[in-house]
């Protein structure tokens, strides 16, 4: 069991002595405990995932940039799938499908929240693992069963799931409907159920380490805003993921058992389905009830990631502390109520669309708290422009660009011209899915140096992010238009509408750019692969940060830090405090060791120490009236 | 030491707070299932129009009882009566295989008797089976729960593991208690 439980039980104790001496590449590497190796462990899967959906995403490209040519090529690889050089049109909808689930649940929600979390929770709340670094484990190896059983589904007869990301039914209710609701889609239940389980295994450890575990002196209002972000992102999850299990529940009940929870008035094959009474439009209810607050437990992380990130480099105190954890707090309690935008096509009562839209429209309102508060942090800093800097500018960038379409989208009698077309793929491409993607980006560069004690090369790094940041730009910035002349998402060739040709140029366009952003990745590949090995040794604390994550050293033990844990003094933003030695002190230096930059409101619960302050200041005053 | 004995405590309360999380994660499965059979029979029109099999109203009873035996048997714990505790944890257990024994009677009932089938073109029906047959998922768990405190007890192990097994598994079996009142009266109150 975990380090910590055993502490005081002698026999225990020799145990843990025990096996830290004989640490098997097994225990170290495999099936580790510690959390910042299952945080390694969450980020090198996550990353292979996002490259195979990355891969996914470019096929489905090339059909789309050239619907009447064949590549022989692609036949050579996917075989069946691609006929004679050509993309099976199911295939289409199951590659579309695929690259969504795995974007948004195992790299933007694993690959994310798992790496950082994990990572980052116990090193900046000051605690030695996880509140249960066995569980925390279990929801690592949960998540890799969901990815193997995900990806398994292209080596079956009838491929992966093919009914969209979102599973509706009735195509995922009826095994017979299309190719992708046979066994694909079973499998792709199977997944999400063990992701789902590895998932709440997570957050609930998050949750419990962050209120039960943080050390001396490390309240509530002195943690960095990632921990913020990432605990509520964790209550999120918590509390959405079981609605997701209880609509996939039902859902495999009509798959399997044959009961109408989601079935009415089927024909398939000009049979008619015995499937009486039941309502698609609960599932909708039940998955988005799960889904909205899902696309905030993706893009909380990367907001948390980039203040941290923005307010080191610009060696300026984050703006707006407060305002920033209250937005982060609106956001989520907001984000339960707003599901019912995603359905307002539904024949939804339109008083029910409008009280949706209202709560929409309002999320508006701490996201643009946090925009302006990162844009103020921003302003007059000292910027440093290292990679993590830059993607942590760039997820401002989308988040921006992208969140103002949210509102146009948010609007139920805009939304229902708007509905299922490519303005919606733009927006969300932008808002949560390059955004978290920069955030996470900004992530890992910034804290490679914690978890593989070397650098990762910059120029590299600057190319990466270019590439990366004009290329998505290039993609999706088009779409919009595309969108608001009403081209449907999810179609497989362009050339069979009229109406939609005059755009096949657009998409060739946009394909190029796609390519060209997928090779940008291969620079970071190269550098995150060969700087593990061969990058420059980092120092303890490369960035001059102030939390507490760089207090420890950089080999990196079981345990975290090598003697009692560090007692917390200030916040972590105390960056070019005026007055202060240099531009940053960390959160471990106690405002005893720093009177010349202490402040009266450093000292509000503290009359002593505000006493210390006073007559500190009045002899400084004294001595200097005496030269 | 001192500092060590903190962490350690810290991390048993770490470890409590777990299972309170989990016990949300678990009542907002629940909750769900209710809020769906909420906006189905609002959008369908369909109600239950069944009385539900007595067998349920006796399972509640036994699942009733059960929360105040193993209440019985933390008490008997803390005071260091391990007999009394066992005995106690015995009854409960028999009190949960009884339930479990009953909600698959009433099961029996239901589609034996009352000719009323998971697969129903009103979905408030199969509604009943799924909530009842994910509780019982959660009873087998509980179960299993309590055999574990039962077999540490009578190991003998060391108190204060005993006592915070002894505590998850209330908090556990208690709520699992609650949560099927919460749904029978769910289900009456739509019967």
């Amino acid at each position: 069991m975990s380090t910590l439980s055993v502490h005081d039980h002698g026999v225990a104790h020799h145990e843990e002595g025990h096996e830290h001496h004989h640490d098997t590449f097994l225990t170290k590497y495999v099936f580790s405990q510690d959390h910042k190796m299952i945080a390694k462990q969450f980020l090198i899967t996550g990353i292979t995932m996002a490259v195979i959906a990355m891969l996914l995403s470019i096929l489905f490209r090339i059909q789309l940039a050239y619907p009447d040519k064949a590549f022989p090529l692609l036949e050579t690889l996917l075989g069946r799938f691609a006929p004679e050089g050509r993309l099976d049109p199911e295939f289409y909808l199951s590659l579309v499908t695929i690259h969504g689930t795995i974007m948004v649940f195992f790299v933007l929600t694993a690959g994310l929240s798992g790496t950082f979390s994990n990572l980052l929770i116990p090193l900046q709340v000051g605690a030695r693992d996880m509140a249960s670094p066995f569980i925390n484990m279990l929801s690592y190896w949960f998540f890799l069963t969901a990815c193997i059983i995900m990806l398994s589904s292209f080596f079956i007869q009838k491929g992966p799931a093919g009914a969209g990301w979102t599973i509706y039914p009735p195509l995922s209710a009826l095994p017979t409907a299309m190719k992708g609701s046979g066994l694909g889609m079973t499998l792709w239940l199977i997944s999400m159920v063990c992701f789902v389980a590895s998932s709440l295994m997570g957050g609930i450890n998050y949750v419990t380490t962050v209120l039960n575990m943080r050390t001396k002196g490390m309240d509530l209002w002195k943690m960095p805003l990632t921990i913020w972000a990432f605990f509520l992102t964790a209550i999120l999850g918590v509390l959405s993921f079981p609605v997701l299990v209880a609509g996939v529940v039902l859902l495999i009940f009509d798959r399997s058992f044959g009961t109408s929870f989601y079935l009415s008035d089927i024909v398939v094959n000009g049979q008619i389905m015995p499937f009486e009474g039941g309502s698609p439009i609960l599932f909708q209810h039940l998955f988005w009830f799960l889904g909205h607050p899902e696309v905030y437990i993706v893009i909380m992380p990367a907001m948390g990631i980039s203040s941290e990130v923005m307010s080191v480099n610009s060696r300026k105190p984050i703006f707006g502390y407060h305002a920033m954890v209250y937005s982060l707090i609106g956001i989520t309690v907001l984000s339960f109520i707003v599901w019912g935008h995603h359905m307002f096509i539904t024949g939804m009562n339109p008083f029910l669309g409008g009280v949706f839209m209202i709560t929409t429209l309002i999320i508006a309102v701490p996201s643009a708290v946090k925009t302006f508060n990162w844009l103020a942090t921003l302003w007059r800093g000292n910027i440093r422009f290292t990679p993590a800097m830059l993607f942590a500018i760039g997820m401002v960038s989308f988040f921006i660009s992208g969140g103002l379409t949210g509102i146009f989208l948010g609007n139920a009698a805009l939304d229902i011209n708007l509905h299922d077309t490519y303005f919606v793929v733009a927006h969300f491409h932008l808002v949560m899915g390059s955004a978290a993607i920069f955030g996470m980006l900004a992530g890992v560069y910034h804290w490679f140096p914690k978890m593989f004690g070397r650098m990762m090369d910059e120029k590299l790094g600057y190319l990466h992010f270019w590439l990366t940041f004009i290329g998505a730009y290039l993609v999706f910035f088009p779409m919009h238009f595309m969108g608001l002349d009403g081209v449907p998402r999810r179609y497989y060739a362009f050339t069979e509408f009229a109406s939609m040709q005059r755009w096949l140029s657009v998409n060739m366009f946009i394909t190029w750019a796609a390519i060209m952003s997928a090779c940008a990745q291969v620079a970071f590949l190269y550098n995150f692969i060969h700087s593990i090995f061969w990058g420059k040794k980092a120092t303890q604390n490369p960035w001059q940060a102030n939390t507490l994550e760089w207090t420890t050293p950089v080999e990196r033990l079981h345990g975290n830090w090598p003697g009692e844990l560090p007692t917390v003094y200030r916040w972590p933003y105390d960056y070019s405090k005026p007055g202060a030695e240099e531009d940053f002190i960390s959160q471990i230096t106690p405002l005893s060791q720093t009177m010349s930059s202490n402040l009266p409101h450093d000292f509000e619960d503290n009359p002593a120490g505000l006493e210390a302050l006073n007559t500190w200041t009045n002899t400084q005053k004294a001595n200097e009236e005496v030269k | 030491m001192a500092q060590t004995q903190q962490e350690d405590k810290i991390n048993l309360g770490g470890k409590k707070f777990i299972m309170w999380i989990f016990i949300f994660t678990s009542f907002m499965l629940f909750a769900a299932l209710t809020s769906g059979f909420i906006v189905y029979s609002g959008g369908s029109g369909h109600g239950l129009n069944i009385t539900l099999p007595s067998s349920f109203r006796y399972s509640t009873i036994a699942l009733v009882i059960s929360s105040i035996t193993l209440f019985m048997a933390s008490r008997a714990a803390k005071r260091l009566d391990y007999d009394k505790q066992q005995r106690f944890l015995w009854v409960t257990i028999s009190l949960g295989v009884a339930f479990l024994i009953l909600q698959v009677y009433g099961w029996y009932t239901l589609a034996y008797k009352m000719h009323i089938y998971l697969v129903d073109p009103n979905a408030t029906r199969s509604f009943v089976y799924v909530m009842t047959f994910l509780h019982l998922l959660h009873i087998i768990g509980g179960i299993i729960w309590l055999i574990s405190t039962l077999n540490g007890s009578i190991k003998r192990i060391p108190q204060v593991q005993n006592l915070y097994r002894m505590e998850m598994t209330s908090i556990f079996w208690h709520f699992l208690d609650i949560i099927w009142i919460y749904l029978y009266v769910f289900l009456l109150l739509n019967q």
